[in-house]
């Protein structure tokens, strides 16, 4: 018998003999306990690395965390991102010293790119974040629940999606006052539809499952297969959305700082050094510019990560 | 299809109210004292004294909402703080700029993003299929008010072929209102030297304005093309001996558009948010830089009224494209 030992908890028959019964009983390791998941990431991994625009989008994207983690660090002018004033350097193009030229204060503006890394970090992650908190559970609810419940609960998230996201924002925006407090909550509270949209879709396909099905026939709470069945099922689609959502808070968050009613100078955001920049134009052309490559390179990079892990995770939904 | 239109009528209508229950609620939940926001910053208690019993801000809030929703009924939508004008007149004189902007924009992204998605999708993989997708994915992260920054320093500043910001420049006189869309005012005054500036002047906010669009037509197009052409019926067709060019842009791009027709209206309601930064940009005076400039001075009654605009043009554009969705595709009807 030449038959290969394919898992050790099913031994083929004939090989049974060949082990030796303190080699059975022995605990399993991790390895071998969790190889079929090992297999399936090495192959997520391989397809992930085969791939030229998810492996940019992942650089752009540690690049940036990077930069978010380590900004004070890695700055050479800290203080400039503090709102220090050196008006004897003010609007100088990009030197050796100051590689992306100096703002109406004789700020660095290379330093204050790098500090906006972690406010717009910050930004992404609160806005996605509530409103993956947020619209997850309503999504679920709406899916799994059906009735009235779902009723209401898709009336509403239909009507906040009836309206473009900026606009609405823009409004409560206006309605709270600007800062950058009020600009990601406004932006959090239009966010969370989208996910509950998400998440109630995929929940209707995933509760008619025949694994639901049986847990609930064995006697399983609700609450138990919302959280072992349904949630997990769901996770793919949500890590890829958020993935993409990133880029796009950290964008709308920007163009609102852009408007004037996001963040306000001299905190370090690109969108409000943007708008500050405009009022400069067309002569000291490099204030906008590099800022504003900062928003596009950090964009581009979670869409293109998010657009990767679609590929790897939920390869059906593609350009859906 | 009579029936079907009468449903999506009615779920139009009631649509219009939710947002506008959606937007009595902004300003009523958000904290602070929505007289004192209707008076502006610099107003003394008398004043928001006077505000809240005018405005009938003392009643409960039930009241309220049925006075504002009866305001509403009556197209009446307040008044402008700065203009001291009532918001429904500026939003109107305002309105066709925007839509004549939004208009323009759509249909370059319609005529530029349908071809190259189908090009993309004939040939797949191919140099051209690389170039439009670098193109697609990287239009949707491109911050539109960055973008329509950069073309200003380069077509208008540096080589000088457009102008910077601006409908029409300050010395030419519009031409008679019709439409309020200048483009085809200055036409039917046959006034051809206006409609040549006017078109220079909505160039660039319309290329800016389109471009996630027609990435994202684009994107969809192509996929949907890729999936089409590898369908029986084509293969039949091929195997009949059709003319290639008469398989890809009769039958198979019939098919690939009613996708693409959904993506159209989705990207309708987004275009008109991002007229706010666009026309910012640009100086171009539509509801969305009047939104703006009206936020900034604490003027609110005018974004409330921009916001319920922006939402009824985007209401009608989706009801509009699923009507077109039914009438090409029947079995939709009954969805």
């Amino acid at each position: 018998m030449t038959t290969p030992i394919t898992s050790p908890s099913t031994p083929p028959a004939a090989a049974i003999t060949m082990i030796d019964q303190t080699e059975l009983s022995r605990p399993l390791t991790f390895r071998e306990r969790h190889a079929s998941q090992i297999r399936q990431w090495r192959l997520y991994a391989h397809m992930f690395r085969k791939s030229f625009s998810s492996m940019l989008g992942l650089t752009l994207v540690v690049l940036f965390l990077l930069l978010a983690a380590f900004g004070p660090l890695l700055a050479p002018y800290p203080e400039a991102a503090s709102g220090a004033i050196d008006m004897s350097n003010k609007l100088m193009p990009p030197t050796g010293a100051n590689w992306f030229g100096t703002d109406e204060m004789g700020a660095d503006i290379f330093s204050r790119v790098i500090m906006g890394a972690r406010t717009s970090l910050w930004i992404g992650l609160i806005i996605t974040g509530i409103g993956a908190l947020v619209g997850v559970p309503l999504g679920i609810i709406a899916g799994y629940g059906g009735g009235w419940l779902r009723a209401i609960i898709m009336r509403i998230t239909e009507l906040f999606l009836a309206v473009p996201g900026l606009a609405l924002a823009l409004a409560i925006v206006a309605a709270l006052g600007p800062g950058i407090t009020n600009c990601v909550l406004a932006l959090a509270l239009v966010w969370w539809p989208g996910y509950v949209r998400l998440v109630e879709a995929k929940t209707l396909s995933v509760k008619e499952e025949l694994f639901v099905e049986s847990a609930r026939s064995i006697g399983a709470r609700t609450p138990w297969i919302l959280w072992h069945h349904i949630l997990p099922n769901c996770l793919s689609p949500i890590i890829v959305k958020m993935s993409m959502d990133m880029g796009m808070a950290i964008l709308s968050a920007a163009s609102l700082g852009f408007i004037g009613l996001g963040a306000q100078p001299p905190a370090p955001e690109w969108g409000a050094m943007i708008s500050v920049a405009r009022t400069y134009m067309p002569d000291w052309w490099w204030y906008s510019l590099f800022p504003g490559a900062a928003i596009f390179l950090t964009v581009l990079g979670f869409n293109l990560l998010g657009d990767g892990l679609r590929d790897i995770l939920d390869p059906r939904s593609r350009d859906r | 299809m009579l029936t079907f239109a009468f449903r999506k009528l009615l779920t139009l209508v009631g649509t219009m109210i939710g947002i506008a229950a959606l937007t009595f609620l902004i300003t009523n939940v958000a904290p602070g004292d929505p007289a004192r926001l209707v008076a502006g910053p610099n107003a003394t208690e008398d004043m928001v004294a006077t505000i809240r019993t005018e405005y009938g801000l003392d009643k409960s809030l039930p009241e309220q909402f049925i006075v504002y929703m009866g305001d509403l009924m009556r197209g009446d939508l307040g008044q402008s703080i700065v203009t001291t004008r009532p918001v429904m007149e500026e939003v109107l004189r305002y309105a066709p700029a925007t839509l004549e902007l939004v208009f323009v924009a759509m249909a370059l992204g319609i005529v530029v993003g349908v071809p190259l998605g189908m090009l993309s999708a004939v040939y797949k993989d191919g140099p051209l299929d690389h170039v439009t997708r670098i193109f697609s994915i990287s239009g949707v992260a491109l911050p539109a008010f960055w973008f329509g920054i950069i073309l200003q320093l380069m077509f208008a500043v540096d080589l000088g072929w457009l102008p910077v910001s601006g409908r029409l420049p300050l010395v030419t006189r519009p031409p008679e209102t019709v439409t309020g869309l200048l483009l085809v005012d200055s036409l039917i005054s046959g006034r051809f030297q206006t409609f040549w500036t006017s078109l220079q002047h909505i160039i660039l906010p319309a290329v800016v304005l389109s471009f996630p669009c027609l990435a994202s037509i684009l994107r969809v197009n192509r996929a949907e093309m890729i999936e089409v052409l590898q369908s029986d019926y084509i293969v039949a067709a091929r195997a009949h001996g059709i003319a290639s060019f008469r398989i890809v842009a009769l039958y198979a791009l019939k098919n690939a558009m009613l996708p693409t027709l959904a993506m159209i209206g989705l990207r309708f309601g987004w275009m008109l948010g991002s007229t706010v930064l666009v026309e910012t940009v640009f100086d171009w005076p539509g509801i969305g830089l009047y939104a703006v400039s009206s936020a900034l001075s604490s003027d609110f009654k005018p974004v409330i009224g921009v916001t319920l605009m922006i939402g009824f043009f985007f209401i009608v554009a989706n009801t509009l494209v699923d009507l077109a969705y039914a009438w090409i595709d029947p079995r939709l009807r009954s969805a």
